[in-house]
């Protein structure tokens, strides 16, 4: 295998005396899907600009296919961009905007034409070329910005949380389309998300950042199943955050969890053999409310449903546990025959202990 | 009804705005030498002197040299300091910015007296370029009002974008940025040349022997007798300088468009 394509080596910036980024390090894969992942001004987009050229890191390294860039200007890298607000030449043609990268390719003018129309069937905007760029809506823009990328063959393309603006049946149409474009044309991606949900559909590895740094870099299923602190846990998808108590029993561990009483547990649960006062993750779905009528299956605890969120195919309730003071979240799928729950009811929760999560 | 009050505020307000301008064209077609009602006859004769008039020839066209030597002049300026305003954060910026704008606020004649008393004192003659020195200088707040909007209206990501697919800061420029504020510079252009066509206290200090249009005008009014030609010509001005101002106001309403941006008030 070679090597990454994009290779961050302790990366800071800042503004003034404002740290943007405080030391990031990241190797990128080549054909691989990546996302930055983080809340509102995390330094997600100073991030990128500082991988295509529009920023200068105050300290660090970036590495482009094992190239240093330092000193390489933003029109001269490997990579191109799709911008946050699409940054579509408005006084120009669909096609213009699109073959605009390749005025200074060698390609004589027919087979530019070719390529343009190609790359515009490629996206979903076959015979859209003549069209004027300010007259399009914003699902169109996007693709247009795509396009005008893509056609570039660029090394890594860097997409600024490019389907925020879309409404959400679009969003999710493109989230699809981008992936299995990804896949097709083999480019490394960098997406940069603050939608989590986004970021698990599309990527093949996501890196979580709080305030300038990375705190997990995993799989989408090693960030929702394993995350490395209640940061990522709470921001990605719901957890459920309990207080407990871990201690050594003999040659187990055991916790004692507030609402679910005293259970032992495995190692691989605590990271950095935790013991003493700690905090008990539980996925909303890990958790089950159980009927009237329904046997006990692994292990039951009692509690009260205070709310009920309804979702169509899946119901949200909110149940305090006997001996808790604030409720979790149970998720429950709508199936045939069963009915919703109404606030007030006394109900039956089962649960079970490989679920837990345990951060410090 | 509603508002009564402020409609007939509003009608005398016009009226006394332009009333005396109606009266121009109304003279001017007059056949009659005195200025006077009731009206003669209708006659072009007064617009048939101006032709003949050498002295006249000779001061449009310092005014048009004047006008459009000013206008691209406080225009390169404008666009400079509107695109450094626009796009940067230095210190100073606010007391600098105010200080070109400043001219916007002076008395003209303050000026005009001023750049007098420098130019003597440098020892240098008076010409349509000391003229053109003074006009730019109250014409570049003008130019930068206006190009400042279309530069803000303009996202800065999309000069990113271009240096992105491989151009350079100048290609950019010539590709991009030129194209999409080209409206605010046109009407930056007009704005700035009806100034200074229509300007008289600073060109009447500072012409010198070259005389400009308005200068020349006010040298007629001193014959009665020429009366009726100096409403002729400010007939022509009016109309000219409403039709310049039209255009700019439309290319700058052109350029909103284009830049898919909201009107954030333009001079009309
Ligand atoms: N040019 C700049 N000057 C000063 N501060 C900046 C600049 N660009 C970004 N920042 C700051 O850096 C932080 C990270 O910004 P950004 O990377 O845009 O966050 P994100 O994309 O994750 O929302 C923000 O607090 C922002 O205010
Ligand atoms: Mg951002």
């Amino acid at each position: 295998m070679s090597g990454p394509i994009v290779a961050l080596k302790g990366v800071h910036k800042s503004y003034g005396d404002y740290h943007a980024l405080r030391g990031i390090d990241l190797e990128i894969g080549a054909g691989e899907f990546f996302s930055l992942l983080g809340p509102s001004g995390c330094g997600k987009t100073t991030l990128l600009r500082t991988i295509a050229g529009f920023e200068d890191a105050s300290e660090g390294r970036v590495l482009l296919d094992g190239r240093d860039m330092a000193g390489v200007p933003a029109n001269r890298r490997p990579t191109n961009m799709v911008f946050q607000t699409y940054a579509v030449f408005p006084h120009l043609s669909v096609a213009e905007n699109v073959g605009f990268g390749l005025r200074r390719s060698q390609m004589p003018k027919p087979e530019r034409a070719r390529a343009v129309e190609a790359m515009l069937e490629q996206v979903g905007l076959g015979g859209l070329g003549r069209r004027a760029a300010h007259a399009l809506s914003g699902g169109q823009r996007q693709r247009v910005a795509l396009a005008r990328a893509l056609i570039l063959k660029p090394k890594v393309l860097l997409l600024d949380e490019p389907l925020s603006a879309l409404d959400r049946k679009l969003r999710e149409q493109m989230q699809h389309e981008l992936r299995s474009l990804q896949r097709q044309v083999g480019i490394t991606f960098i997406l940069v998300t603050h939608d989590q949900e986004e970021a698990l559909i599309m990527s093949d590895r996501i890196a979580v950042m709080f305030e300038g740094l990375i705190a997990q870099l995993a799989t989408p299923e090693d960030i929702y199943n394993r995350p490395v602190d209640r940061r990522v846990a709470e921001f990605i998808g719901v957890m459920n955050l309990l207080r407990a108590e871990i201690r050594r029993n003999g040659s187990g561990i055991e916790a004692e969890i507030e609402g679910l009483g005293t259970v032992p547990i495995e190692a691989r649960q605590v990271p950095g053999g935790l013991t003493g006062a700690a905090t008990a993750g539980l996925r909303p779905e890990t958790l089950t409310v159980l009927y009237e009528g329904q046997p006990d299956r692994g292990r039951v605890t009692h509690g009260n449903i205070e709310e009920e969120t309804y979702y169509g195919d899946m119901t949200y309730y909110g149940v305090r546990l006997d001996g808790t003071d604030r409720p979790v979240t149970i998720s429950m799928r709508n199936l045939p025959g069963r009915d919703i729950l109404d606030p007030g009811t006394r109900t039956r929760v089962a649960w079970s202990p490989e679920a837990l999560i345990f951060f410090p | 009804m509603r508002g009564g009050g402020l409609r007939i505020y509003a009608l005398i307000y016009l009226l006394f705005l332009y009333a005396p301008i109606l009266l121009l064209p109304l003279f001017a077609f007059n056949s009659s030498q005195i200025i006077a009602f009731p009206l003669a006859g209708f006659s072009t004769r007064w617009f048939e002197e101006l032709v003949t008039v050498d002295a006249l020839h000779e001061a449009v066209l310092n005014s048009l040299f004047i006008a459009v030597v000013s206008a691209v002049l406080a225009t390169l300026l404008g666009i400079c300091a509107a695109r450094t305003a626009a796009r940067y954060r230095f210190r100073g910026k606010g007391p600098v910015l105010g200080f070109i704008m400043l001219p916007l606020v002076l008395p003209e004649i303050i000026v005009a007296v001023a750049l007098l008393t420098l130019i003597l004192q440098l020892g240098l003659d008076l010409s349509v370029w000391s003229v053109i020195a003074a006009h730019v200088l109250i014409c570049v707040p003008f130019s930068i009002a206006i190009l400042q909007s279309a530069f803000q209206n303009l996202d800065a990501s999309l000069e990113e974008a271009a240096v992105d697919l491989g151009e350079t800061r100048w290609s950019t420029f010539r590709l991009i940025t030129l194209p999409l504020v080209m409206p605010g510079i046109i009407s930056s252009l007009l704005i700035s040349f009806t100034i200074s066509l229509d300007e008289f206290i600073i060109a009447f200090f500072l012409s010198g022997t070259d005389p400009t249009l308005p200068v020349y005008l006010w040298g007629l009014l001193r014959f009665p007798s020429s009366l009726p030609v100096v409403m002729a010509l400010g007939t022509i001005l009016v109309v000219l300088s409403i039709l310049l101002i039209t255009t700019a106001e439309f290319f700058r309403r052109r350029g909103l468009a284009r830049t898919g941006a909201t009107d954030s008030g333009g001079f009309i």
